[in-house]
């Protein structure tokens, strides 16, 4: 029915959650002032350690953002709040559009914050570069996004803190947001295969020391095109009758 | 007894209350004004899509028949309380008129169409059984949120004070009573200006002034000829708020009809009196004798023939004092008409005939 009301309480409640704030604005941010200045002219795969660190770090705090809708469904789901809408007039789609929309409104400022960071320890980049940067980390975030929403549909509140923990730091550490962790081998080539490496691997790609490759894009296409229908069975699991 | 109650053989007992409705015609709905769009509605809306239909509704949990075969007709206009002891239906009867649980077998409509279309239309608002508010919102959020699904809306604020919550408005859902979480639930239920109200247990964990004035704002409701269903184990609610009462018991309706209808049909009568030291099973097994009680040296008889009963206690007890007859009170006739549930399969405590294997609690 109405999307910006739903969406705008959606966002109120992301935002009123202070643990969401810490964890995925406050906490990358602490992180990267202290490991990064002290880097500041290091290189790293490449690049400028604040540069590789900064997104490492957005993408990292971005990966609890993009979560957030997955703990406040298993809430409403806990109390019975999902069974009450579902005797409104409120669709399931304008209801799971209104999930994706505010998990990606909770994204933009763990992004930006990090952004200042970074320019604040000399990252330096033009406005096409910091544009193409939000928009792989946003595309790259979708299967995230996709998993916070099937996982708030079926793990229950007592789980749900460790589940979303474990899922979102593994993610990280192997795709390289605490440091690149392998320069070659098997693990490389498994990592890969992580949506989260290539998040961090934005970096590279608008500074042109590396791109997204075909392969970059195929994990992503893949990671969400098997989490979507997931989300959509979880849903449709959690809400079906008997 | 008289009401042996076969589930979903309702028809003949309910006949005089159900042909009324029974004819397709939607009768004049009471106090309905002329209120706004709904006037369209109706007059657009054929004679038969009018209200509530349910025939033959079933529904079991694994071995558990939760609903026996349920016909119901509610004609637009009506406040219809459905009546009855925990676990004995009403709240998965409820489920299945809001479509939000399917029937093993029969049909539903309301408004002419299935249950989850009523609902997409704004035409049906709901308070569940169990339920309990969003987090990080406020009061006011809560309903004005709830609002923005529904095409036309009440204002919010009309809504905040009309269910007495306006000085609760700003308060955090999770700062609220058990009670005023209720009547925000209400304001839910209400503020999307459903023209059928489905309420399970509205008056659960409200105090008793808070009763009168949730009564007195649904009468208000009924007023304006919307449709009120609304489900309670409190006899006295069903009395005084409901213009007619389904009964229900052991997944079927027992009886429908008006109040007094429902206690004319248990026909029973009781006896009172002092008769200290009495043994129950002698009380029992006198003639016109239904069930005995005692409290202290009172002894209550409810009876199918007081005449009988009374000559009989007499004379084999002369010295029955304090002897009083009185004709059945609403609540005796519940307990008449629902016994067998009393000491029939003992459900869940939580209420309704247990949740479906898995369910979550909501």
């Amino acid at each position: 029915m109405n999307l910006p009301t739903h969406v705008r309480y959606e966002l109120l409640r992301a935002l009123r959650n202070r643990r969401l704030l810490g964890i995925s604005l406050a906490m990358p941010f602490a992180v990267f002032y202290a490991v990064a200045p002290e880097n500041r002219h290091a290189q790293i795969d490449g690049i400028s350690f604040p540069l590789y660190f900064m997104t490492a770090m957005a993408a990292y705090g971005g990966m609890w953002a993009a979560m957030s809708p997955c703990s406040r469904l298993a809430r409403d789901r806990a109390k019975g709040w999902t069974r009450q809408l579902r005797i409104t007039p409120l669709r399931a789609r304008t209801e799971v559009a209104g999930k994706v929309l505010t998990a990606y409104l909770a994204v933009l400022p763990a992004l930006i914050l990090l952004y200042l960071a970074g320019v604040s320890l000399g990252v330096r980049l033009d406005a096409t570069q910091w544009l193409e940067m939000t928009g792989l980390l946003l595309v790259g975030l979708a299967p995230i996004v996709a998993a916070g929403i099937g996982l708030g549909h079926v793990v229950s509140v007592d789980a749900l803190t460790p589940t979303v923990a474990g899922f979102v730091v593994i993610l990280a550490l192997f795709g390289g947001a605490f440091g690149r962790l392998f320069n070659g081998g098997v693990m490389l080539t498994i990592v890969k295969l992580l949506p989260s490496y290539w998040l961090v691997q934005a970096s590279k790609t608008v500074t042109g020391s590396g791109d997204w490759p075909a392969e970059g894009w195929i994990v992503i296409a893949c990671w969400t095109a098997a989490l979507v229908p997931l989300a959509v069975l979880a849903y449709r699991h959690d809400t079906g009758d008997d | 007894m008289r009401w042996g109650s076969i589930p979903g053989s309702s028809e003949a007992q309910n006949a005089p209350s159900l042909s009324s409705y029974g004819s397709g015609e939607r009768p004049a709905a009471r106090g309905e004004g002329p209120s706004r769009h709904d006037h369209c509605r109706m007059t657009a809306a054929s004679a038969e899509s009018g209200g509530i239909r349910a025939a033959g509704l079933k529904k079991s949990y694994g071995s558990v028949e939760a609903v026996r075969g349920i016909d119901l007709v509610i004609a637009p206009g009506e406040t219809v309380a459905l009546l009855g002891p925990n676990g004995a239906g009403k709240t998965t009867t409820f489920d299945m008129l809001l479509g939000l649980r399917r029937p093993d077998a029969g049909t539903v409509a309301v408004f002419g169409v299935p249950p989850a279309a009523a609902v997409r239309s704004g035409r049906v608002g709901a308070m569940l059984q169990t339920g309990a508010l969003p987090d990080l919102l406020r009061v006011r959020e809560v309903v004005s949120l709830v609002a923005s699904y529904y095409p036309h809306p009440l204002p919010v604020d009309e809504v905040l004070t009309r269910t007495g919550i306006a000085d609760l408005a700003e308060r955090w859902t999770t700062k609220l009573s058990g009670g005023q979480a209720q009547r925000v639930r209400f304001a839910a239920a209400l503020v999307g200006d459903p023209d059928l109200l489905l309420l399970d247990e509205p008056t659960a964990g409200i105090d008793v002034e808070g009763r009168h004035e949730f009564w007195q704002a649904m009468h208000a409701v009924a007023e304006r000829g919307k449709t009120i269903v609304f489900a309670t184990h409190y006899l006295e609610e069903a009395d005084a708020n409901a213009d007619r009462i389904v009964l229900i018991a052991r997944g079927g309706i027992v009886a429908d009809g008006p109040a007094t209808e429902i206690k004319a049909m248990a026909g029973s009568r009781t006896i009172r009196a002092t008769l200290p030291g009495v043994d129950l099973a002698e009380l029992r097994g006198l003639p016109g004798v239904l069930s005995a009680e005692r409290h202290g040296d009172a002894i209550t008889l409810s009876c199918s023939d007081t005449d009988a009963a009374i000559g009989a206690l007499l004379r084999s007890f002369p010295s029955t004092r304090d002897v009083e007859v009185r004709g059945a009170s609403l609540e005796e006739a519940f307990l008449e008409l629902t016994l067998g549930d009393a000491d029939g399969d003992d459900r869940d405590a939580n209420g309704e005939a247990a949740s479906p294997p898995g369910e979550e609690s909501g």
